[in-house]
Parts: structure tokens; sequence; C-alpha cells
């Protein structure tokens, strides 16, 4: 089981936790503007990487609020916890550097 | 010591080195990639095949799967195609000359709502006139088939009545892996393991004409990829984005038991999926985990759900131990249906997402995704699986259609 810090509530088991798949995704600005393959690639289409991954929790069981997670796919490794909204953290160059498997 | 331990049986299939170039390089040598190849040379007559494989032959799904196998699904599409299947796998022991314990002993869909039962009654229906074996039963037929299922009215989720396909059942999952590999290897098929695809070599037309492994370049007049949950790992290598998800999907299996379980028995509402194999080990699973994942592990709390859900439905397993639990790579499509067919990349194929049940599928897929890379267009059955539908909207929605909870 995963163990999740909330940022608001603090470490937490997986449990509690509702997954959101990858974040910042956003919302096209005009949607009448795009192709049915645009809107569609929009609906349906997330990134799927073997490796770290910007995504979304919801604290489902506590504070009910959603925020973001940067995990590795392989390993469940947690390397960044930031409130929704915030762009993906940049690692320090030394320290979670790739981790292959 | 060695003298004393007895001779290796005969191999299945050859160990060659990779040729300079095949006519159809397949990805992945799961039961998909297998059935791929072996049909493409019996039916297509196309047997310059090669199938790479990054660990080694039928190591991923293809082992970790709960061996059910099943047509009664409510989309017409998908009936169509998983119907195909069962009536390939009536003929395949015979026609691979493998008894691969193919069992078909049943599978009850059980009803534990109102909903279950308008939605399981609809299906029946559906199932009918589609030409697929399907029945109604009651809580006194469905304890007259299945002694052991709790069905009495005094516990939290009922069962108010099941489907029961008879046609369904079960078949030992690595059996049929090595009787495809067999028989491809015999048409001239060659099966190269450890053998990891690592990109793609394109012409100046963007086509692809081979791949790049790790045991060198690898020329191709097609290439079909069958790689399962590493499906978008490859397609990432040609900036072509994918509409899947790879997801933990967990198993589990008790110790050997005497027989007591005559059938298969999935429960959507409770929500498990229980066989007892030949051996005698009790086989179950269930859901996906929640979150992305490619480390073939997930959270033990699924296996928690999965066994509490076995024990509402079966009291008689209470004494059982887990033996062994287990995790797969499934791709997730947002329909919970695979793709099959062209990409908008030349001699690129793609047979992927089919999520948690594709081993029952495996030789219908092969069968229309080796006549799809024959022809360079659709087999009909095929066609409705295409990835342009997440263009225009025409999904195929097995989400709570397929008779199992994705």
């Amino acid at each position: 089981m995963l163990l999740i810090a909330c940022p608001w509530c603090g470490e937490r088991d997986e449990t509690e936790y509702h997954y959101g798949g990858q974040a910042h995704v956003a919302h096209p600005a005009d949607p009448h503007a795009l192709s049915d393959a645009e809107w569609g690639a929009y609906l349906f289409v997330r990134d799927n990487p073997k490796g770290e991954f910007a995504e979304r929790w919801m604290h489902a069981a506590g504070c009910r609020r959603w925020f973001n997670v940067v995990r590795h796919t392989v390993t469940h490794d947690i390397s960044a916890v930031y409130p929704a909204g915030q762009p993906r953290p940049v690692p320090p160059s030394d320290e979670h550097s790739e981790v292959t498997a | 010591m060695p003298d004393q331990l007895p001779e290796h049986p005969d191999w299945l299939w050859r160990t060659p080195d990779p040729k300079p170039s095949y006519d159809v390089v397949v990805v992945g040598a799961g039961g998909h990639g297998l059935a791929t190849a072996y049909y493409l040379a019996r039916n297509h007559g196309i047997s310059n095949v090669a199938v790479l494989e990054r660990g080694w032959l039928a190591g991923g799904n293809m082992a970790r799967n709960t061996t059910i196998i099943r047509s009664n699904y409510l989309c017409e599409e998908s009936a169509a195609i998983y119907e195909h299947a069962l009536k390939l796998w009536e003929g395949l022991p015979e026609e691979l000359e493998y008894d691969f314990l193919f069992s078909q002993r049943g599978v009850l869909n059980l009803a534990h709502t109102l909903q279950d039962v308008r939605e399981g009654t609809r299906r029946v229906g559906a199932n009918r006139l589609g030409g697929v074996d399907a029945e109604w039963l009651d809580p006194d037929e469905v304890r007259a088939f299945c002694p052991i299922v709790n069905t009495s009215p005094d516990v939290r989720y009922p069962v108010l009545g099941a489907t029961l396909q008879p046609r369904a059942g079960i078949a030992k999952h690595d059996h049929v892996a090595w009787a495809l590999a067999r028989k491809a290897d015999e048409h001239g098929v060659d099966l190269i393991q450890n053998c990891e695809v690592t990109g793609f070599v394109r012409d100046g037309g963007g086509r692809v004409v081979g791949v790049e492994t790790t045991r060198g370049r690898i020329g191709a007049g097609r290439v079909a990829l069958a790689a399962a949950g590493h499906t978008s790992t490859l397609t990432d290598l040609l900036g072509l984005r994918l509409p899947i998800q790879s997801h933990p999907l967990q198993a589990l299996v008790s110790e050997l038991l005497e027989p007591v379980h005559p059938t298969v028995v999935m429960s959507n509402h409770v929500h498990v999926y229980v066989s007892q194999a030949h051996k005698g080990e009790l086989v179950m699973g269930a859901g996906i985990d929640s979150y992305n994942g490619y480390g073939q592990r997930g959270s033990f709390h699924q296996i928690e759900h999965q066994m509490a859900a076995a024990l509402e439905l079966f009291p008689i397993f209470a004494r059982a131990h887990v033996l062994r639990t287990w995790g797969g790579i499934v791709d997730v499509t947002p329909d919970a249906s695979p793709i099959i067919g062209l990409t908008p990349v030349e001699n690129l194929y793609l047979n992927c997402g089919w999520g948690t049940g594709g081993f029952k599928a495996t030789p219908a897929s092969g069968w229309v995704y080796a006549d799809t890379i024959a022809h360079g267009r659709p087999h009909q059955l095929a066609a409705p699986f295409a990835l342009e539908r997440f263009a225009t909207g025409a999904l195929i929605d097995e989400h709570g259609a397929a008779a199992v909870a994705h």
C-alpha cells in the first residue's frame, strides 16, 4: 500500500485517497476551435510513462482536497507532493535521479 | 549429482538467432503475439515472421491471468469477437495437438441487486439474439449448479439470480502459449526471447521498416505490436500517443484443495471471480489498482478486498490459505475495449488495450490481427475496435456492460 503525504493532513494510507490520473491537463481554452481528433485526444489520451509521473490524488477520507504527487510508476517512490495549481517542481539534479528498473 | 537428474524434456520450439529481416516482426511473445504469428503462417502463408520478446515467452500477463474464457459480453462488437474466440478455443486443442485442459465448466455472473438482475436478464437476451449461449438462473438454480455459493437471503448482498454461459470455462494458460509457440515454430516462425525492442527504424517517408533491439537491428516489412502494458512505452518512441493507461492487476491462489468448485463464479457487485484449477488451487482475482504502475505488483488492500468478497460468497473457503499473490501490468482504455488495427504510422500495427480480459480473446485476437496485418486493412471483427473511435466517439463502452466491473 502506498503511504502518501497529504499537504494538509500529513501521511495517510493510500486507502484514504482517490486517484485522479495525470496532473497538469488543462481544459482547452476554446473547445469549439478543436478538431474531433484534438478533442478526442483531450478527453481520452493521457501520458503513460514508465518512470516519474505527475498525478492527481484527492484525500477522500480526510480534507477532500485535490493535490499533485510525482511518483515513479515502477518503484512507487514519491519524489514530490504539492498543491493543485502549482507547477511541477524541478527535481534537484543530484537527487531523485532516474531510477531504472 | 547432475547424472541423477532426469533428462530435459524435448524443447517445443527452436531458439534461433534473429535474421537480418522478416516480412512481419511481432513485438511481444505473449498469447496474442504467439497467436498472431501462428495465424499469419496458418491462414495467410506468411511464415517469414519473428516474434520478439524482451523477457521469456509468455512470462507477462499470459502467465498471470485467471484463465477464464467466456463470450457473454453485452455490446454486439465485443460479443462477436469473444464468441469468435470461444469457437476457436473449442477446436484448438485438436488443431494444435496439445491438451491444454480447456474445460467448459460454465461461468455464473451473480446478480445481487435489482439493477444486477435487470442487467443480467438484458444481457442474456442480447447474447441469445447474437448467437451466444446464455441462460438466466434463479437462486435455487444457482445453488443447484454451484452448491458452495452462499444463496442464503441473510447476507449483505444476497444472490438474486445469475447469468450462466454453459460453454464458458478455463484453460491452462501457460500450456496454451506453449501449444501456440510449438505450432508457430513448426510453420517456420522465429521465436526470439531476451530481445527487447529499443527503437524503430523509419525510412525517408516515415514508414517503419524495422526495429532496433538489444540483439541488433532487425528489418521488417510490417511491425505488429502485441506488448500489452508496455505498448505505450514503444509508441512513445514514435511520438504516437495512445488512449491507454497501464495499471497493476492482481490475482491470487490458495493451496491445493479437493475439488469443491464445479464452475467459474464472477460477482460484479461484491467483486471477485473464482474458479478452481485442475490441480486444486482456488484461483481468484478482482479489479485493477487505481494508480498507474509498471512494477507488476499492487497494493495489498486489493487482495484483502477480493478475499473478503470471496468469503462473502463462499463461506466454505474460510479456512483456505493464500499461497501466492502476484500482479501483472494491464493496458486499460477509456471504454474498456481493445484497440486493434492500423496506426497513423505506415507499416505499424496495433493490438493493445485488452485490459483485464485479454486471455479469453487470445485466438480471436491473433486471428483478426493476422488478417489485418496480412491485408493492410482491418478485419471485419476488428474494424469497430480501431484507434479512430476515440476521435469519432463511436466507443464500445464495456464499462459496466461486460459482465464484470473494470
